[in-house]
């Protein structure tokens, strides 16, 4: 177990590292980042002053170790736009984008696994086809337009909800609910086929023979089996789901983590968006790794 | 999972053929005529798609009261015709969609057949190559890299080929580990057949099923990312008609008609819909079982 850990945490290192490297990289895709900074009416003056000011005129080794040793340290440099540190504006925006990606897995649990179950419970029914195809509707439903879809009637025409901003916790709802449409079909899908997969085992049909109550087969035995793989699946949909906030917190002008990280994009932030991403990055390793453990800790085989 | 499931696909129970024959006709049905509609585009539309009339601003639907017969489904807010535009806009759909899945998938079955069937370091590789992509937040890098080389049709196809490729060698990965132990690929070695012949024409059109269904999703996904980056702001620049832009220009007039973003995002999801399910048909036809 000590060597699986090691190992899975030395992968998660190296590709941490690898993210690094990519998110610096990527800000300098431009070739010029001073004149990406300075905007299209800059004068060759002003680019030359941000060139020297940020220290742009070195080379690019040296900038990314010296970003790269900041990272390391909690220090993702300053924004240009905020002139602050961009980790405290990632932190104040913090709760907002984690209440929200909480809110659609949430959602999205307490909607796909029922759903899911019911459908492995009658498998090749008309109930499990009528379940299968929700899921191939979620799937193609554009979050973006079913969020403003959602203020319209919802917001306007029924006044039932808050149309943006999080004052209140109703406002969370609509956004919620958006999100987890992204993360239901596939919670959907796996917990059918883990289901499927559980229901046909040896110790299914011992229960059986034992005769234990439907409910509680269902429930205690082949549930608990096929809980695995959506431990691990939902870990990596609130990954996603963070990532993805991008899109719904600018619909739903929600003060997030993926606002702020538009908002730079559009005003040429670029601190701000390197380190959203890498921030956005290592989330999601550590959530990965968490799953993996969780897993390994309740399967000794995938100890391996 | 997926070697199992792979393995169990083909005796798999089918009690409603008929429902799965009609949905698969109904995703060959919606393809098709995006297809058509892409290809024809310039012989179906009514107006040009660019040509503005001021005097003509946010005409209803031709079902709604203030609809014109001229303009079946209405006009935006500076007067251009929103099904001629929307004609043209799945011209830019199904090229993003087709495109992008080319490239993503030159990328993944290349990185998966040779990881899978080599197995060892290089199969490591290639799974921290997938950890990697899978780490990196699939949105944002996307419109950073928009934002930063400037958007053009041809910037987005590019971006999203580059990145959505981690299914393909995922699942090239898996079924290329499953066919390497067969004896058709010992007989070909034996006779002595090069590396590259033996990954091209023995491997892949052994697993071409698989990854023709994960093209369908993949094609799904890239043209709902296309419009949630045009929706942004940061994908195919206007005045193309892509429907996510469509969307986005929209929506300040959504509280008072809210038509406006209806069409497009129906026309997106009928779409998106009707690959899916193609994708579905696909599956049962050729036996390949993806559960996900």
């Amino acid at each position: 177990m000590v060597l699986f850990i090691l190992r899975r945490l030395w992968l998660a290192a190296l590709v941490c590292l690898t993210v690094l490297v990519v998110s610096f990289a990527l800000t300098h895709l431009s070739g010029d980042l001073a004149a990406s900074i300075a905007g299209p009416n800059a004068t060759a003056a002003d680019i030359a002053i941000i060139t020297k000011n940020y220290g742009l005129d070195r080379p690019l080794v040296v900038q990314f170790l010296e970003w790269a040793g900041h990272a390391a340290e909690g220090d993702l440099g300053r924004s240009f736009l905020y002139h602050a540190p961009v980790s405290g504006l990632i932190r104040d925006r913090l709760p907002v984008t984690l209440t929200l990606g909480l809110t659609g897995l949430s959602i999205a649990l307490l909607i796909g696994l029922p759903l899911g179950i019911l459908a492995a419970v009658r498998e090749g029914s008309a109930i499990d086809r009528g379940i299968m195809m929700v899921a191939l509707l979620g799937q193609a439903m554009p979050g973006f337009w079913l969020g403003l879809v959602m203020i319209v009637l919802l917001g306007l025409e029924l006044q039932w909800l808050p149309i943006s901003g999080v004052e209140t916790w109703q406002g969370y709802i609509m956004p919620g609910i958006v999100l987890a449409f992204s993360a239901i079909p596939a919670l959907m899908r796996l917990t059918r086929s883990g289901m499927i997969d559980a229901l046909a085992a040896d110790y299914i049909r011992t229960a059986r023979a034992k005769g234990l109550s439907r409910t509680k087969i269902i429930l205690k035995h082949a549930l608990r089996n096929a809980a695995m793989p959506v431990v691990s699946i939902a870990a990596v949909q609130l990954g996603f789901m963070l990532g993805g906030s991008v899109v719904i917190e600018s619909v739903f002008a929600l003060p997030g983590v993926g606002y702020l990280a538009w908002e730079s994009i559009i005003k040429n932030d670029f601190p701000v968006v390197q380190a959203v991403v890498l921030f956005l990055a290592v989330i999601y390793i550590v959530l990965t790794l968490l799953a993996d453990m969780m897993n390994a800790l309740l399967d000794p085989r995938l100890r391996a | 999972m997926s070697s199992v499931g792979i393995a169990q696909a083909l005796p798999g129970r089918r009690r409603f053929p008929a429902f799965r024959r009609l949905a698969t006709l109904l995703g060959v049905v919606i393809v098709g005529t995006a297809l058509l509609v892409a290809i024809f585009a310039p012989y179906l539309t009514p107006h040009d798609p660019f040509a503005q009339d001021l005097n003509l601003r946010l005409i209803p639907p031709v079902w709604m009261e203030g609809g014109q017969p001229t303009h079946l489904l209405g006009t935006d807010q500076i007067g251009r015709d929103y099904l001629s535009r929307l004609i043209y806009g799945t011209r830019i759909s199904m090229l993003i969609g087709v495109l992008a899945v080319i490239t993503s998938g030159l990328i993944g079955i290349t990185l998966g057949i040779v990881g899978g069937f080599y197995g060892g370091r290089t199969d490591d590789f290639v799974m921290f190559l997938i950890t990697c992509r899978l780490s990196i937040p699939l949105i944002l890098v996307a419109l950073t890299v928009v934002a930063l080389v400037g958007s053009s049709l041809a910037v987005v196809i590019l971006t999203l080929g580059l990145l959505l490729w981690d299914r393909f060698a995922v699942v090239a990965r898996t079924t290329a580990m499953q066919v390497r132990n067969l004896d058709y690929i010992a007989a070909a070695q034996a006779a002595g057949a090069s590396r590259v012949h033996i990954l091209v024409r023995e491997v892949l059109p052994n697993i071409a099923n698989h990854l023709v269904v994960v093209a369908t999703l993949e094609m799904a996904l890239a043209i709902l990312l296309e419009a949630a980056l045009s929706f942004l702001g940061l994908g195919v620049p206007p005045p193309l008609p892509s429907w996510g832009l469509m969307i986005a220009e929209a929506k300040e007039y959504m509280f008072f008609s809210p038509w406006v973003i209806m069409t497009p995002g129906v026309v997106l999801f009928v779409l998106v819909l009707g690959v899916n399910l193609l994708g579905d048909g696909l599956r049962d036809m050729l036996g390949a079982d993806l559960e996900r």
